[in-house]
């Protein structure tokens, strides 16, 4: 828990409640998010982590309850919230016939003015400067998913939303990604976060939401 | 507004009230069908062209009214639902697709039986049951889309969705099959709208086409009932009045 | 002033991106276009090759084969990019999912329908359809052909996510298409006879502009339900 509260409340998620069919996933979830903060969203599978990701996306509906993107709701703010949304899901939302460059420049396109240079630094950060030019289906899953990273750190969103990023990464995959979201938060950057393991972000700017 | 309909949408409130409701409305359309039964098949005088093969409008006409109207309640419920999140709307949506379905076959057989003697032949191009037809194969791709859906909340919003695409298409195809239809049949035999109906035929006409609307009103309610104990057997306001009653 | 790129960008870098990636399975779009062909070919097969008969029912077949093909490519519109996740994507960026669904639709017009315009000169010809007939006929295909795409993407949109969409997605599409078949089998049939064909074109035309004005925020709400 954050010792000292700093700033106003970026993103927030009042009393949000979810079904899935018979199956209530979660109820009362509330929980508020300032810059400069993390949320590790933590619970057994199938408690509801990534259907939490996706409500706070905005792309679930919950059954009762809203969340809040600068004390707006998001429903009713919608393009406003997703120019400041990155997400990075559980596929790597990559056409396969396209180079990893053509996605990312498609991707990013519709979000903000790319540079080429803000582009070739991100994907020259995770690694992948050479194989750039190749299309995404030669890429192994590590590699897949090192295109989504530097996806994230070239959008410019203030919020990213991670669901299980270190999945298919190798251990310097997994320190990079540590290393991404530590640099993004003393940026002032928010970061939801979905995984299993410990991530290695300092204490002092996480928070824990327990589902299940 | 919003508190008003939120109550009206409200399950144990419609529950209640339909309970009180449907014994009434089922009696009206007893009543008021076997009075038009009467009043059609024996009071009417024969038509002077087509003699007894007339009365088959009086479960024709009201039947083909419902086909239409049932697609109008279904789609209004469903917009209903969508656009202010009532699930007690979606579960009238869905409970009356099958009774519009119902109706729309009710209104098929009976113009293709009317046709049998006025052309000689079961089925007839005829502008009316054309469109007719195109209303049964909308009805069916509701209820199809409905049933492939598993998820209640996603089949809901999807199939609303549908009817509301639906119900801005029917004028659209109503006019062409009419248009179509002028140019290749010019001289089809108009059912009804004959300029003066005589009373005598036209106030059972009136009193069945009321009994059925109750009818439908009634079936409608019965049905929503079943869904909403379907929908809602794991609430604890459902528990209670079933075990009550 | 927004701080993202304006609708025109969104639509330009979608559509490019859809016709790189056909031009890139080329074989795969030009699929309905082949039904489009051999369906008409079914019919002589069937019928008699006999000339009078064939132009007789050169509209009809026309206008059938052309709203077959376009069921068959509604088919693989959306399903691709929700399965690989870049639908959800979009879904998530700043632009409005109306207009990126309808730089898709536009895409996959000028790749599935456009072809069939300009194959049907060939396909009339091969059904004995008057020399006269044939501009009338590609003009009212040019605008019914958008109309099929924009109402196939609807109902495609409504079915993408589900396990047994295959017949379903033909069940949805087939009721709410018949005006466009009938208007346009019409066109052709008058154009036959040497009659006017202006009011159907307007008649189609009018359908064309209710379907690019109502379909795409049909599109987008139904895509939502369905990435739900």
């Amino acid at each position: 828990m954050t010792a000292t509260a700093a700033g106003p409340v970026l993103l927030e998620g009042r009393d949000l409640e979810l079904w899935r069919g018979e199956t209530r996933l979660f109820t009362k979830v509330s929980f508020e998010l300032r810059a400069g903060e993390l949320l590790h969203i933590v619970g057994p599978n199938g408690c509801g982590k990534t259907s939490l990701l996706r409500v706070l996306c905005g792309l679930t509906l919950p059954e009762t309850g809203d969340v809040y993107w600068r004390e707006r709701k998001i429903s009713r703010n919608r393009a406003d919230f997703h120019a400041s949304l990155c997400y990075l899901g559980h596929r790597e939302s990559l056409k396969a016939d396209l180079t990893a460059e053509e996605n990312l420049v498609f991707q990013l396109g519709l979000r903000a003015w790319l540079s080429k240079a803000d582009l070739h630094a991100a994907l020259d950060k995770v690694g992948l400067t050479k194989r750039r030019h190749v299309p995404a289906r030669s890429l192994s899953a590590g590699q897949k998913r090192r295109v989504s990273l530097a996806k994230a750190l070239a959008s410019g969103a203030r919020l990213w939303v991670l669901d299980e990023p270190y999945t298919n990464l190798d251990v310097a995959g997994r320190e990079l990604v540590d290393q991404m979201m530590s640099e993004h938060l003393a940026r002032d950057g928010l970061v939801l976060l979905v995984a299993h393991q410990a991530h290695g972000v300092a204490a002092g700017v996480t928070r824990r939401l327990e589902l299940g | 507004m919003f508190a008003f309909i939120h109550k009206l949408g409200s399950p144990p409130h419609f529950w209640r009230l339909s309970g009180t409701m449907v014994p009434w409305f089922s009696w009206f359309a007893v009543v008021l069908i076997a009075v038009g039964t009467v009043g059609g098949l024996w009071v009417a005088p024969p038509d002077y062209q087509q003699l007894d093969a007339f009365r088959i409008i009086y479960f024709h006409v009201p039947s083909a009214w419902l086909s239409q109207f049932g697609y109008v309640v279904m789609a209004a419920a469903a917009a209903v639902g969508l656009i202010w999140r009532i699930k007690l709307a979606h579960a009238v949506a869905a409970a009356c697709a099958p009774i519009g379905a119902s109706f729309t076959v009710v209104a098929l057989a009976t113009g293709s039986i009317w046709g049998k003697p006025m052309w000689g032949t079961w089925w007839v191009w005829d502008a009316r049951l054309t469109s007719t037809l195109v209303l049964l194969f909308l009805y069916f791709g509701y209820m199809a889309l409905r049933a492939a859906i598993d998820d209640e909340n996603r089949a809901d919003r999807a199939s609303a969705l549908l009817a509301i695409i639906g119900v801005i298409n029917i004028p659209i195809i109503k006019y062409s099959v009419e248009w179509w239809n002028t140019l290749h049949q010019p001289a089809t035999i108009s059912k009804i709208g004959k300029p003066s109906m005589d009373p005598e035929m036209l106030v059972p006409l009136l009193v069945m086409w009321l009994g059925f609307t109750f009818f439908f009103f009634a079936v409608l309610m019965v049905r929503t009932r079943a869904e909403l104990i379907a929908r809602e057997r794991n609430k604890k306001w459902l528990r209670e009045v079933i075990g009550r009653g | 002033m927004n701080e993202w790129p304006g609708l025109g960008t969104a639509f330009w870098l979608q559509l490019t991106r859809d016709l790189r990636l056909a031009f890139r399975h080329i074989g795969q779009a030009a699929n309905p276009l082949m039904f489009f062909v051999m369906v008409t070919t079914l019919f002589p097969l069937a019928l008699s090759p006999a000339p009078e008969l064939l132009q007789a029912i050169a509209p009809g077949v026309i206008w059938v084969s052309a709203l077959l093909a376009s069921l068959l490519a509604a088919e693989s519109l959306f399903r691709q990019d929700v399965e690989d996740g870049t639908m959800e994507q979009l879904a998530l960026s700043p632009q409005p999912l109306s207009l990126l669904l309808l730089a898709k639709t536009t895409a996959h017009w000028l790749m599935t329908g456009l072809p069939l315009v300009l194959m049907a000169p060939i396909v009339g010809h091969a059904l004995f359809l008057p020399g006269d007939a044939v501009p009338e006929t590609m003009l009212a295909l040019l605008l019914a052909t958008p109309v099929l795409s924009l109402a196939g993407a609807v109902m495609a949109a409504l079915t993408v996510g589900l396990r047994r969409g295959g017949g379903l997605l033909s069940l949805l599409i087939l009721p709410i298409v018949m005006p466009v078949l009938i208007f346009g089998a019409r066109a052709t049939d008058m154009a036959m006879q040497g009659l006017d064909v202006g009011g159907v074109m307007y008649l189609l035309a009018a359908i064309l502009l209710l379907a690019v004005s109502l379909a795409p925020a049909g599109m987008a709400a139904a895509m939502r339900i369905s990435l739900d």
